[in-house]
């Protein structure tokens, strides 16, 4: 079916995709682990799983089809699963963001442009990422189904802006050749490792704790036994 | 400057080992049954005698909160929820908490819960922390392992379970009440208070919602004692914190330091100084997205805590810095923030979903100048109008930043407006 809401220059989740899979039920293993998540909660509360479950079904969508998404068809079974209206399911779906009720590429990339990563250079990692994915409007997948890009508000990793994220690795500290370099790996079909592309120690001061001064950061490596 | 035996956080940057072997090295679950024999009421009366705050940005006293849960446990169940949604931007701290001290939580959850007559706590980790879930739920089942946690706790006869629960990409989630909606399991709507948690909470029982940061400190300042967490910093702002600084400095980190540090030290000393020297600053914001930016002339003075950045019309929030050099546009810088609120709001009250949008596209016309002078006045005063109408606070922190840049860089405003139209000539005023 033509979607006329291509025209958005932004993608917006609001909008329940009409294509996709007839029919959507959880693997074994996934159900099991659905099970799992809804057995964490008291009895009578198992609405609560409601999200986890969400994210298993997309989990279990990427292993069979290569793209982490959410048919309408998965928010059903859901419902099912849970004994809930399938509303209920329908707008917790479209609420979070992190809930895609269309498809993405393979490598769904989420740049974050929020001000911290900004300040830092954001906007030439989305270039990049844009790039990757011929230029389709961002939410729309390239024509090779490896790339969908997406805009993301602030990913909590402030102190090593800017950010992509991918599947479930931020990739940190990047600018516009690094964020090549990854997505060339992606292209080969490779995961490169996760974490600071300038190889910092988490988020301590870049060149902790051997920089001169940075033994003023305190939490010199001999302090710990 | 905190001296080394003062911080909390001795492996805040995961140079050591993050799981339980290493943080009992580090003095972890260290006489954690005889803190709980204590007793509730000590508990208590240790923390609020310490003088914490809330770190998750409004700054309420820890203490004072747990003792608005009801005294006995009758027939609902006390819950502690966890808040590890972390998402204000410029903020990281509790990221570096959940996957490089996870025991410091658990023991934390543990001690609080007991404070407050929970036997069951809840940690809400935002849905982008995967690699962090992962690790601090490894920490959790360590613990229950070691018979740390779990049916009779450290050998103390309390019974206490942890569970962690993941959002799905929402900031509002980090507001008390909608962290509650969206465990769940509905849209993260914030409710109406009253009832606050305390008298109805997660599943309609007694919840307290607490921050990480201030549940991780809790063992070191019963460890410790009261007097010594409140010799750190100043009066009313006491203790140790996380700081986060972002944006133009030379080595961004985080960095724990004592409350009450001056702003500039803080810059200077850890993080490198501002990109192009200190005179190169052009403004920062001091307390994460939601609080008003300052202008270089502040920032030579200010004392980050509370009560220093409430005197200059700013606040400590979850003290992410973010600075700004003389190259950033601060117009641009804070319509970006426009548009989080916007993305990010629930849409629940008329006031910031209608507002939020509206600040946000006359922000973008302020960034070109396409506008007309008195719209800045316009802009100010629906500011206004938003702030404190509003269920949540989401409102009066899509207002803050906006007074922050028109307090301080009205001129710069002006200026834009007027090379606009003596670019383009006048701009026939759109309907907003």
């Amino acid at each position: 079916m033509t979607q006329p809401s291509q025209k958005l220059a932004r993608w917006t989740p609001a909008h329940l995709f009409d294509g996709g899979p007839e029919t959507f039920a959880f693997s074994p293993a996934y159900r099991a682990k659905a099970e799992a998540q809804m057995a964490k909660y008291p009895p009578g509360r198992q609405a609560a799983a409601v999200k986890a479950l969400l994210d298993l079904a997309q989990r279990q969508m990427e292993e069979e089809t290569g793209a982490r998404w959410l048919p309408r068809a998965a928010m059903d079974h859901v419902a099912e699963m849970l004994a809930l209206p399938r509303i209920r399911v329908y707008e917790v779906a479209t609420f979070y963001t992190m809930f895609k009720t269309r498809p993405v590429g393979r490598f769904h990339l989420q740049v974050c442009t929020t001000t911290p990563c900004w300040l830092r250079g954001s906007d030439t990692v989305l270039a990049a990422c844009r790039r990757a994915a011929g230029n389709v409007p961002d939410g729309e997948v390239s024509l090779d189904g490896m790339f969908s890009v997406e805009e993301v508000e602030c990913l909590g990793a402030c102190v090593n802006a800017p950010i992509l994220w991918v599947g479930d690795e931020f990739y940190e500290d990047l600018d516009g050749e690094a964020t090549e370099r990854i997505l060339e790996a992606f292209r080969r079909g490779e995961r490169p490792g996760a974490g600071s592309v300038r190889r910092r120690q988490a988020s301590a001061p870049e060149g902790w704790p051997d920089v001169e001064g940075a033994a003023l950061t305190s939490l010199a490596k001999t302090d710990i036994e | 400057m905190l001296a080394d035996r003062d911080r909390i956080f001795t492996n805040l940057y995961g140079q050591a080992d993050w799981r339980l072997a290493g943080a009992r090295a580090r003095g972890d679950w260290d006489g954690t049954k005889a803190l709980i024999e204590k007793g509730r009421e000590w508990i208590v009366e240790e923390v609020k005698a310490s003088g914490l705050r809330g770190r998750g940005g409004a700054g309420f006293p820890t203490g004072l909160k747990w003792s608005f849960m009801p005294k006995q446990v009758k027939d609902r169940p006390h819950y502690l929820v966890i808040n590890a949604d972390e998402s204000e931007p410029g903020t990281c701290k509790d990221r570096d908490i959940l996957r490089h001290e996870p025991h410091k939580l658990i023991e934390g959850a543990l001690l609080a819960s007991v404070a407050i007559g929970a036997h069951e706590a809840w940690i809400y980790i935002r849905g982008e922390f995967h690699a962090e879930y992962k690790r601090l739920q490894h920490a959790i089942d360590e613990a229950y392992e070691a018979g740390l946690i779990g049916k009779n706790a450290c050998g103390t006869g309390y019974d206490f379970d942890l569970k962690v629960t993941r959002g799905a990409g929402a900031y509002i989630c980090g507001e008390e009440t909608a962290l509650l909606e969206s465990l769940e399991g509905k849209k993260g709507m914030p409710r109406l208070k009253p009832p606050f948690p305390a008298a109805v909470g997660l599943w309609g029982c007694p919840t307290t919602v607490n921050n990480v940061e201030s549940i991780a400190v809790v063992p070191e300042i019963l460890r410790r004692g009261a007097s010594w967490f409140a010799s750190i910093g100043r009066p009313k702002n006491t203790g140790t914190k996380i700081f986060c600084i972002s944006g133009h400095v030379n080595r961004p980190c985080n960095v724990e330091e004592a409350l009450g540090i001056p702003l500039r030290e803080l810059i200077e000393r850890y993080a490198g100084g501002v990109r192009g020297g200190w005179d190169n600053l052009l403004a920062v914001i001091p307390g994460g997205s939601s609080v008003p930016m300052l202008p270089k002339h502040i920032c030579e003075t200010v004392l980050m805590d509370f009560d220093s950045l409430r005197e200059v019309n700013s606040g400590l929030g979850t003290a992410g810095v973010i600075v700004m050099d003389r190259s950033t546009d601060p117009i641009r810088a804070i319509a970006r923030l426009s548009r989080f609120y916007k993305h990010e709001s629930c849409g629940q009250c008329t006031p910031c979903r209608e507002g939020t949008g509206w600040l946000w596209r006359v922000m973008e016309r302020m960034v070109e100048g396409r506008a007309e002078i008195e719209e800045i006045d316009v802009l100010e005063e629906v500011t206004r109008e938003i702030e404190g109408h509003t269920i949540c606070a989401l409102g009066d922190a899509a207002a803050w930043p906006v007074q922050g840049l028109i307090r301080h860089f009205r001129p710069l405003m002006e200026e834009r407006i007027r090379a606009f139209k003596s670019r383009k000539g006048a701009v026939p005023l759109a309907a907003e």
